[in-house]
């Protein structure tokens, strides 16, 4: 157990370490801007920024990050019977089929919606 | 945990990581090299080490080194109205699991260490045991080269997977650890205090969710064949048959594509479209932090190169190769069989993986070079009406032909050996092709026999002059007569 998990921890920690080594360097090495007004501005291709800080955002962003959890929770179901499938025979198959003909009505049902139509 | 282990993970660990950010540092001078050479330019070739009047400059190879020190050398910028700890965050975040998810993948062929070097004792053709380290009187002692059964690891020896941690989650650490690349590029656009950078980042995470759906669906098809999760199996099981390329190539060609949406390169780089959003999530970032989300695509690209290369090019297996040695056979027919020593199958292993990963990576930076960008709502709609459905698709066709294979009875699946081993043979024509072509494509000298006229230099000949010389008069004009 533990032999089978710690390499994978001691890999983790050295990405870790590395990616903070870098930061650090940056941190420190380079020395601090000095702060002029311009400098302080957001860079938005130079043109003076406008507006708050943050935007209104279309709601098509909120719909496909909730279209990734349905899809891909589906994604999860179906690995544990893709590594049986050998074992499960056409019956697991034909049981597979039903569901993932669920999965292809609801697709069917959000592109027909709309809900990947950017343009408008 | 024995030291012995432990030493050996950090050398694994040691391979893995120096590998993946040297080829990640190598990328970005590749990247602009090849582009050069794709578009007829000379491209970097300018830093060089200069010793006396020696000038190193190795084909410009120094400027990765170079592009480092001046990374970190440069001031570093926070917007004032940034949140502090976030924007700090973002780039640990985005460069970490890159480095953490290869802790998974196999580079090579299991090694036992005592089957490396053995000591026998020999006197002419006699072979004695030792006794207590020494020979017996009359033999002296020779050191031989053993190789290992072609199955397996015989009982009593130590095994060491050349793979840093073997666990049985296998892939799904992998898309564990990778789906933290997205929470980065979110929280650095988010923190940034920009509305360009908060635009790329909303681009990048939902490009990199619709297109993780179809990175973990098109991958079932290779689950349902080789029936495993494991890394390891899979190289196993391409090892025994074919390699995956040709049990499941839709999936291949769909996995490759949705890499490189993740990877958010071209044609995919919406989210840093740098014509319209200066470079999208880390436009605030200067220096190294800039550095960290640079570096940690390209560090990327090999490390979807390392997915593709396990899972659909046979991992650290060579045609007809296995951990005994070289046998060429198709199905019972055998044509050819040596043994070979287990180390120079292991060091042949190790090579040919990090070799077919780094042309993997060239053949991305290819594409890059070659392709125009998309729009965004094509890509979308390439994502989720294009790949999602064929994915699917790839589940169903795998399904119903490979059950349909095994009830079909024991003349097809012989059928089925024997066009496995044609397509080893196939890959290794292939590949001693490309080896060939590469090596007569580097001792060839390239013709450079014309050089491209520009438009003034033409008017100017027409003028009957050169373009730096002065134009003679050519008189006035006259048309020819009809």
């Amino acid at each position: 157990m533990i032999g089978t998990y710690l390499p994978m921890f001691l890999m983790i920690a050295v990405a870790i370490i590395l990616a903070l080594l870098f930061f650090t360097g940056a941190t420190f090495l380079g020395g601090k801007l000095d702060k002029t007004p311009e400098k302080m501005k957001p860079f938005e291709c130079g043109s003076e920024s406008s507006g708050g800080n943050h935007l209104k955002l279309s709601v098509k962003f909120y719909l496909t990050a909730i279209l990734f959890v349905v899809f891909d929770i589906e994604a999860v179901f179906i690995y544990p019977w893709a590594v049986q499938f050998k074992n499960l025979g056409w019956i697991g198959l034909a049981s597979m089929f039903g569901f993932l003909a669920v999965v292809v009505v609801a697709l069917v049902y959000v592109v027909k919606k709309g809900a990947l139509e950017w343009e408008n | 945990m024995t030291g012995m282990s432990l030493l050996w993970t950090a050398i694994k660990i040691l391979v893995m990581v120096g590998f993946i950010v040297n080829i990640g540092a190598l990328l970005t001078w590749y990247d602009r090299r090849g582009g050069a050479m794709m578009q007829d330019r000379i491209g970097p070739n300018r830093a060089g080490l200069k010793i006396g009047k020696f000038e190193l400059r190795i084909a410009g190879l120094l400027h990765t080194a170079a592009d480092g020190l001046k990374f970190f050398t440069k001031k570093d910028f926070m917007p004032p109205k940034a949140d502090k700890l976030l924007f700090s965050l973002a780039p640990i975040l985005s460069l970490f699991p890159v480095i953490a998810l290869t802790a998974v993948i196999p580079f090579g062929e299991t090694v036992v260490p005592e089957s490396i070097v053995r000591t026998i004792c020999k006197n002419g053709t006699q072979y004695a045991a030792m006794v207590n380290d020494a020979c017996p009187a009359g033999f002296s002692p020779e050191t031989v080269w053993p190789a290992v059964p072609r199955h397996g690891v015989a009982a009593g020896a130590t095994a060491i997977p050349l793979q840093i941690a073997a666990l049985n989650v296998g892939i799904l650490y992998v898309f564990a650890i990778a789906g933290q690349g997205i929470v980065g590029a979110a929280i650095a656009g988010w923190a940034s205090d920009n509305k360009f950078s908060l635009m790329g980042a909303l681009r990048a995470a939902s490009q990199m969710v619709s297109y993780e759906v179809t990175l973990g669906l098109t991958l079932v098809g290779a689950f349902m064949v080789y029936g495993s999760v494991r890394l390891e199996d899979m190289v196993l099981w391409q090892g025994e048959n074919t390699w995956g390329i040709f049990v499941q190539p839709l999936a291949f060609f769909l996995f490759f594509a949705a890499a490189i949406a993740e990877t958010k390169r071209i044609p995919f780089d919406l989210p840093e479209a740098e014509s319209e959003l200066v470079s999208g999530y880390f436009t605030e970032y200067s220096g190294m932090k800039f550095g960290m989300f640079y570096f940690s695509e390209y560090m990327e690209v090999a490390t979807s190169s390392m997915l593709l290369v396990t899972i659909f090019l046979g991992g650290w297996n060579l045609p007809f190769l296995h951990r005994d040695g070289l046998t060429i056979a198709f199905g019972e027919t055998m044509l050819f069989h040596t043994r070979m020593p287990h180390v120079w199958v292991v060091i042949i292993g190790v090579l040919a993986f990090f070799g077919k990963t780094i042309l993997l990576c060239w053949l991305q930076a290819f594409i890059r070079w070659s392709l125009p960008r998309f729009r965004y709502d094509q890509l979308m709609k390439l994502g989720w009406t294009v790949l999602l459905p064929a994915s699917l698709a790839n589940i169903f066709a795998t399904g119903i032909v490979w059950l349909a294979i095994q009830s079909a009875g024991p003349g097809a699946q012989d059928g089925l050996k024997v066009a496995a081993d044609v397509t080893q043979g196939f890959t290794a024509a292939l590949i001693t092709g490309l080896v060939l072509w590469a090596i007569v494509g580097f001792v060839r000298t390239p013709p450079r026999k014309e050089t491209i006229v520009g438009s003034s230099a033409k008017l100017a000949a027409a003028a009957g002059g050169t373009k730096e010389g002065p134009i003679t008069d050519p008189g006035p004009i006259t048309t020819e007569a009809a």
